[in-house]
């Protein structure tokens, strides 16, 4: 069931994240008062943080008189809204019936391995987040991942897109 | 003279494939040589088997250029674009000659994607001279009445495409029939379906068609607003649709008084879903636009009654819409002249899976699965077995072998106890376990129920626990009963389509592979040997040349052995990851 993600992603040792508030102003003025803005908010808001932190929800329903507990309701129940951080590149792998069918399981694998974490989760240097989602629309491309907005991968092997990641991570090194 | 013209193919598949690259290192060529020639874009043509793809046009018609890489376009530019001399061996489509790949094209008709890959989608005015907004100027210079459009699109035919197949015609009268002054047309891109992508391809390459289509139903209903839901995966989607969107107001096709017509006002924005299939469903997408969880609610009221903010709503799928102009410029006869007698038309499918060539194709309603699949679709990769094809993702069911002649037809393919979806066909050979394959469609479900009923919340966890068991050789004797009562009760208790659908990737399965499901039980074995703990490897020694490779690597150090003599692998200790099989280069692992 959807909700079930809250215990996921409720982290036990969670993390005061220090964040400027005021990056929301513009978002809450825009939204505010309008009906069905929540939904919208809770996107802005991730898309300025990358994940929306604890003082973001509250800071936005004590301005828009939404509660908390509502936004929480809706923040859990979209698998698009992250209430921890993510690394500076999200890596979606595909699980999609056609990725799945193109042996989905081993890209995901291979990235484990390769990244050190378990899917969800993020590396120590918060470089790399390893995600699945349920399709991409390139399944004609299978096996398929993303990584961040629009950098899309297809016909991957376990090691091919262990390489792409590698690859992304000299160039973050050289580029300090 | 008309200038020569090299349009690459920038849909999301063509970028994934790397057409951006294409597409700037052509330019670069054009700007050093200052090169005569036009470079433009298109989105994708439906052939993502041969993406990235570059279509060259010069006044011996048109050639299609496949699975092109940077040499191969610089090669395309010096002896095609400068030389007139067509490069045929990367040439997959021409109107000069014939190619391999020309089945492909032969079965298709083009209706929903009558532009797709022929236009600039960022460009409304090569939409409006492929015959685009004529269909609804049509409407406002003639004066054709709601009535006269709605009529128009009963005698077509259509059905909706977004999975449930409900009369589009006769959808839109139960909208109009309601009178309120405040009525609502939302278009459906949500697309679900893992392993469907016919409303992305379709969004990106034509966007304006959908608009279209949806001003056109506004006129028909009464709308005074809309709203596009689609999915944030589809982030190229979006952003074309923003720019259509825009570029329709600057033209007067949406706001006030639209091409004259007194009083009708209309316009339409994007809703970026945040990623629950259940919202897919009509009711739960009217909650997440409301800014609410989406979860279904009981009708009726249905949504023409009581839809988006407590007013009458008609919710319509992408290609549903698509079609909506062609049907009103040319004629119900059109488009009801294709098809069998209930199911009228074209439909589009996305091809995936084990399939030679995976793609988007739109083929008239009547058309078989085997001439899908074998003809267009070029048959089974690497010339394996087929084995069944999946329709309609995790709510429908798969189509074995023995079936493969059914008519893509609603009754017809509801017959096998499939459904014809959305388009989503996701083809299976010898190497697919169909247990597995149950397993992951409920897998899929289960995480997506929101949660409302019992049955689909709890139900489809127990079923999704007994299939992982009987995939990991834990099954037991009564499990394929159990499935097929938790399967009906979950059937016939849930409330949403989402639950009442669920179980039956899970029934098709059992109807058609029950031997796969019982070796798995009871002789614990996975005939397509796809489920691992049901494996095991073993090395032959006369084969084995005692290189150590795959002793080096096993991560458990399961294999043991002299070098230069046969290796042996411990059954105790194997994890069955596989890795010494696929590392070996003497074929000596066998695995059973
Ligand atoms: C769980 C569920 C998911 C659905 N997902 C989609 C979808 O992604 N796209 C779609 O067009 N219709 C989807 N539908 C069907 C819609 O509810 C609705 O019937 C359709 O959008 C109506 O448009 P049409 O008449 O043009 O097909 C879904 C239905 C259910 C129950
Ligand atoms: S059937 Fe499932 S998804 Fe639909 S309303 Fe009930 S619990 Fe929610
Ligand atoms: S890799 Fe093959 S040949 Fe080499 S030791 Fe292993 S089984 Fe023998
Ligand atoms: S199933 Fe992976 S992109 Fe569609």
């Amino acid at each position: 069931m959807r909700v079930q993600r809250l215990a996921l992603q409720l982290d036990k040792n969670k993390i005061a994240e220090e964040v400027d508030l005021n990056l929301l102003n513009p978002l809450i003025e825009k939204y505010k008062g309008k009906k069905g803005n929540l939904i919208p908010l809770l996107q802005g808001a991730q898309h300025i943080y990358g994940f929306i932190p604890d003082s973001v929800f509250r800071k936005i329903s004590d301005e828009t008189g939404v509660s908390l507990s509502d936004m929480y309701g809706v923040a859990t129940f979209y698998a698009q809204f992250r209430l921890k951080p993510a690394g500076k590149h999200i890596i979606k792998v595909c699980h999609g019936t056609a990725c799945h069918v193109q042996n989905a399981t081993a890209i995901s694998e291979a990235l484990k391995e390769a990244l050190g974490v378990e899917e969800g989760e993020t590396t120590p240097d918060k470089m790399f987040t390893l995600e699945s989602v349920a399709c991409l629309g390139c399944c004609s491309l299978a096996p398929v991942m993303m990584i961040g907005e629009n950098d899309t991968h297809g016909k991957l092997t376990g090691a091919s897109a262990v390489k792409v990641v590698k690859d992304i991570k000299t160039k973050e090194i050289e580029h300090g | 003279m008309q200038k020569t013209q090299v349009i690459v193919g920038l849909g999301s598949c063509g970028v994934a494939a790397g057409a951006g690259k294409i597409y700037e290192t052509l330019k670069s060529l054009k700007n050093a040589d200052k090169l005569d020639f036009e470079l433009k874009k298109t989105s994708c043509v439906g052939m993502c088997f041969r993406e990235p793809l570059v279509e060259v046009i010069d006044e011996n018609g048109s050639f299609l250029y496949g699975e092109v890489t940077d040499d191969i376009a610089v090669e395309i530019v010096q002896q095609h674009v400068i030389g007139f001399n067509p490069v045929r061996d990367y040439i997959v489509k021409a109107d000069l000659f014939e190619t391999p790949d020309k089945d492909f094209f032969a079965g298709q008709i083009k209706i929903a994607l009558r532009n797709c890959g022929y236009i600039d989608p960022e460009s409304i005015e090569e939409y409006e001279a492929r015959n685009g907004y004529k269909a609804i100027k049509m409407v406002a210079e003639k004066g054709l009445t709601h009535e006269a459009v709605i009529l128009t699109i009963l005698d077509s035919g259509l059905r909706g495409r977004g999975g449930g197949g409900f009369s589009t015609g006769m959808k839109w009268r139960f909208a109009r029939n309601n009178a309120s002054a405040e009525k609502y047309i939302i278009c459906n891109a949500d697309e679900g379906d893992p392993g469907a992508f016919m409303d992305r391809s379709l969004i990106e390459g034509d966007p304006h068609s959908v608009l279209e289509g949806m001003i056109i139903g506004a006129y028909a209903i009464g709308a005074t607003g809309g709203i596009i839901y689609c999915r944030a995966e589809y982030p190229l989607a979006i952003k074309r649709l923003e720019i259509a969107l825009k570029q329709a107001r600057t033209k007067g096709y949406l706001g006030k008084n639209i091409l004259g017509i007194e009083g009708f006002n209309f316009d339409i924005y994007v809703k970026e879903g945040a990623g629950a299939f259940v919202c897919g469903e009509e009711t739960a997408l009217i909650a997440s636009i409301e800014g609410e969880r989406g979860m279904p609610r009981k009708r009726p009221p249905f949504p023409a009654e009581k839809g988006l903010w407590g007013k009458p709503s008609n919710i319509n799928n992408v290609e549903t819409f698509a079609n909506v102009p062609y049907i009103v410029l040319n004629g119900a006869g059109s488009f009801n002249k294709y098809g069998t007698e209930k199911s009228k038309g074209t439909k589009v499918f996305a091809l995936a899976g084990k399939i030679k060539h995976g793609g988007l194709v739109e083929v008239p309603m009547g058309i078989t699965i085997r001439e899908i699949i074998f003809k267009l679709g070029g048959g089974i990769q690497k010339n394996k077995e087929f084995k069944a094809v999946q329709l309609g993702g995790p709510s429908g069911g798969c189509i074995p072998k023995h079936l493969i002649d059914t008519q893509v037809d609603y009754d017809q393919v509801n017959a096998t106890g499939a459904i014809m979806g959305s388009g989503g066909m996701v083809v299976m050979d010898e190497t697919t376990c169909m247990v597995d394959m149950a397993r992951f469609f409920l897998d899929f479900t289960q995480k997506e129920s929101c949660g409302k009923c019992t049955f689909c919340r709890i139900g489809t966890k127990r079923m999704l626990e007994i299939l992982i068991r009987i995939t990991e050789g834990k099954g037991e004797d009564g499990d394929i009963e159990k499935l097929e009562d938790l399967a009906q009760q979950i059937k016939d208790s849930s409330l949403c389509g989402l639950g009442q659908t669920a179980p039956n990737p899970v029934l098709t399965a059992l109807k058609y592979f029950r031997h796969e499901f019982e070796a798995h039980i009871y002789d614990k074995k996975c005939p397509a040997l796809n489920c691992k703990p049901l494996l095991t490897y073993t090395i032959l020694p006369n084969k084995c040349t005692g290189c150590r490779v795959c002793a080096i690597k096993c991560p458990v150090q399961a294999i043991s052995g002299e070098k230069k003599l046969p290796h042996l692998i411990s059954q105790e200790t194997c994890i069955k990851c596989g890795d010494c099989y696929s590392r070996c280069k003497f074929e000596a692992i066998t695995v059973s």
